[in-house]
């Protein structure tokens, strides 16, 4: 019997890592994709020896957008779901200074994940299924100036992936976007993070496994959440302006 | 941040890193007065160094399993309850494990554990394969019993003084079932007990004595002896799936207890029910592995108990020759005291030679104490007794001995002093307890 397959973009992250744990559990053949992919290896040999599933690397450069086609076409297999946790913060004060670190914190977010979803979205839509379940963020739920530049460029993945959502939903493909909130993770570990708000890696892959099951569309992974972007969303831009939040 | 041994005591202030590769821990090792921390079960401070604590939780990955030998290579950090959770299906168990399950491969190593296989069995390092460990220098060092074998001598029970443990490969134990045969055997004293130990041939053992006893009583106990059950041999009900044994439910002890609720009526009542519930219970029974090597663990965060000022065990090992002498005058000190301890729990350890791990062979007595004047006095007397006898103690378990009592019970403990010097360890490595304790 062939297992599913399941794709991990950025897979050296804290929260990708522990979506590969939680599908391998489930039985799924791991793909990892990542920069520098041979850092991966004792990840690899952890995760089939734990599981017994078949867990391969995959070198993977979200910034470099040329190469996303002939990534997907090398790819063993066409996994049954990609998972895309390709994402990088910088520095606001830095990103605010210097325009290419800003627009490097723009590709990484958006258009690296917007391109190999494009890529695979296409090849899931030949094959008539597939799931692509995107980790955009609250910070793009509303501009801020703590993060803005973090946050535009995540609303600009959120806004994709709720039009491929609605392009692919009649043809067998499903589109999940996931919005983690605070996440204790390397990327947030010099941010101080207020505890009840903030979930851990494996709260993450606990509600992509469960959302991929359900076929969720847009996935609060603390409903708390879902609650507290609705007030500020609310909040009329005359008065948001001047708020420091 | 604040961080403590699972006897909550002490408390201390300390830097702690958590390193996620090789070259982030290689550059913390070369600070200086680095000591590695796993799972924190260490009783004491020997995980604490307050300004250079190395957490490990991030080398927590398995790299390689042999199915024809047994063999698991996998990093320092990996948790015991993993190896378990991961290998038990497959047929595997470990060699020889500690009474709680959620330690690491890193710290089982460090402390040289025991079982209650021990008089069988040995220490860990009888699994022990090899062991790769990051030196002062920031070198990545291989040992073995065969390769660097000083090093490998000073490295297992070494207390993480020699270098920060990286990755290990230990041999696992093949198994065809998950349960255990265990039989209860009661003796109504200690002369008792040791005739059962000595008279003893099963793989585990152990003894629950009743501290609270006197006179003829002392040390009356309950002594389990246990075997691996082979498949064929279970009841029908468990034989289709042998090596999957009932799941039990997690109990949490959600809060600190207040300091009086243990107290001596309440624990003579504890001891008691124990007591005479394992005298009616079948001398024979079949339990699961879970069940039979880690009572405790079913019990999450059960050092809450003891309270906010946290316990202390003592662990000593007397020589055998001493150990009828010793363990009465210890037992009749401690049914005498006016402190509290649930139960002791006595083990014969077989022979044993290593630089620096805890066993002797003879029988080593641990036991739990709330912390408080009390306990401590108590403890101290119960050091002298110990030392009188030639015995020593388990540095994994201790967090209030002296330096005078710690030195004058090892005679090792100059040879592991040289030892460091010579590498230049002693300015790379330490813990709060080496501190304390003059290594």
């Amino acid at each position: 019997m062939s297992r599913n397959t399941i794709l991990i973009l950025g897979a050296r992250s804290d929260i990708a890592m522990a979506v590969a744990h939680h599908f391998a559990r489930e039985g799924y053949d791991i793909q990892l994709a990542a920069r520098q992919v041979a850092k991966l290896n004792p990840h690899q040999a952890d995760i089939e020896l734990r599981y017994e599933v078949t867990t391969t690397l995959h070198e993977f450069d979200a910034l470099n957008t040329d190469s996303h086609e002939s990534f997907v076409k090398h790819l063993p297999t066409l996994p049954d779901i990609a998972v895309c946790a390709v994402g990088f913060m910088g520095e606001q004060p830095e990103n605010i200074q210097h325009v290419n670190a800003a627009v490097m914190v723009m590709r990484s977010n958006y258009e690296g994940p917007a391109s190999i979803f494009g890529e695979l979205a296409k090849k899931f839509e030949q094959r008539g299924f597939g799931i692509l379940i995107g980790i955009s963020s609250v910070a793009g739920e509303r501009g801020r100036a703590s993060n803005y530049i973090y946050g535009s460029a995540k609303a600009g993945f959120t806004t994709f992936l709720s039009g491929l959502r609605n392009r692919l939903s009649s043809k067998g493909v499903h589109v999940i976007t996931v919005l983690p909130g605070f996440v204790a993770t390397q990327m947030t570990k010099k941010l101080n993070l207020p505890p009840l708000l903030t979930a851990s890696p494996n709260d993450v892959a606990s509600a992509i496994y469960r959302s991929s099951r359900k076929r969720s569309n847009v996935v609060y992974v603390q409903k708390k959440w879902l609650l507290i972007m609705f007030l500020i969303r609310i909040i009329p831009e005359n008065i948001f302006k001047f708020m420091k939040i | 941040m604040k961080l403590s041994g699972w006897g909550r005591y002490p408390i201390i202030d300390a830097e702690v890193h958590a390193p996620r590769d090789l070259d982030e821990l290689i550059h913390h090792v070369k600070q200086g007065n680095a000591i590695a921390r796993g799972n924190g079960r260490s009783y004491g401070d020997s995980a604490v160094s307050i300004s250079n604590t190395i957490h490990m939780k991030h080398f927590n990955r398995m790299l390689a399993f042999d199915k024809n030998t047994g063999q698991l290579v996998a990093e320092a950090g990996v948790l015991l309850a993993d190896i378990i959770d991961i290998f038990l299906p497959r047929g595997w168990f470990p060699f020889v494990t500690p009474g709680t399950k959620f330690v690491t491969l890193g710290g089982m190593i460090a402390t040289d554990v025991h079982g209650k296989n021990h008089h069988k069995d040995g220490s860990f390092v009888k699994c022990l394969d090899w062991v790769e460990v990051v030196t002062g220098n920031g070198k990545i060092q291989r040992c073995s019993p065969t390769e660097n074998k000083d090093f490998f001598s000073w490295i297992v029970g070494g207390m993480g003084l020699s270098g920060v443990i990286l990755r290990a490969a230990i041999r696992l134990r093949p198994i065809s079932s998950a349960w255990i045969h265990q039989k209860t055997l009661v003796a109504e004293n200690i002369l008792q007990t040791i005739e059962l130990f000595e008279n003893n041939n099963s793989t585990y053992s152990v003894a629950w004595i009743d501290c609270l006893q006197t006179g003829n009583a002392l040390g009356r106990s309950l002594l389990m002896l246990g075997e691996h059950v082979e498949s064929n041999a279970l009841p029908a009900k468990y034989s289709k799936l042998p090596l999957q044994a009932p799941r039990k439910r997690k109990m949490s002890v959600p809060i600190e207890f207040p300091n009086w609720i243990l107290n001596k009526h309440s624990v003579r009542a504890f001891n008691e029910l124990y007591f005479q519930n394992g005298k009616r219970k079948a001398a024979h029974q079949l339990i699961d592995w879970d069940s039979y090597f880690y009572p405790l663990d079913s019990i999450l965060s059960w050092n809450k108990i003891y309270g906010r000022r946290g316990f202390a065990q003592f662990q000593c090992v007397i020589p055998l020759d001493k150990s009828e002498e010793a363990l009465t005058q210890l037992l009749t000190e401690i049914s005498g005291a006016r402190t509290s301890s649930f139960l002791a729990v006595l083990k014969r350890f077989g022979e044993q030679k290593s630089s620096f791990s805890f066993p002797m062979e003879g029988y080593s007595l641990a036991l739990d104490f709330p912390l408080n004047n009390n306990s401590l006095a108590l403890m101290e007397k119960l050091d002298a007794i110990t030392l009188q006898h030639g015995g020593r103690f388990y540095l994994a378990k201790d967090s209030r001995m002296s330096s005078k009592t710690f030195l004058e019970s090892e005679p090792r403990a100059a040879n592991y002093l040289r030892y460091r010097h010579s590498r230049g360890d002693v300015e790379a490595f330490s813990s709060s307890q080496s501190e304390r304790l003059g290594l």
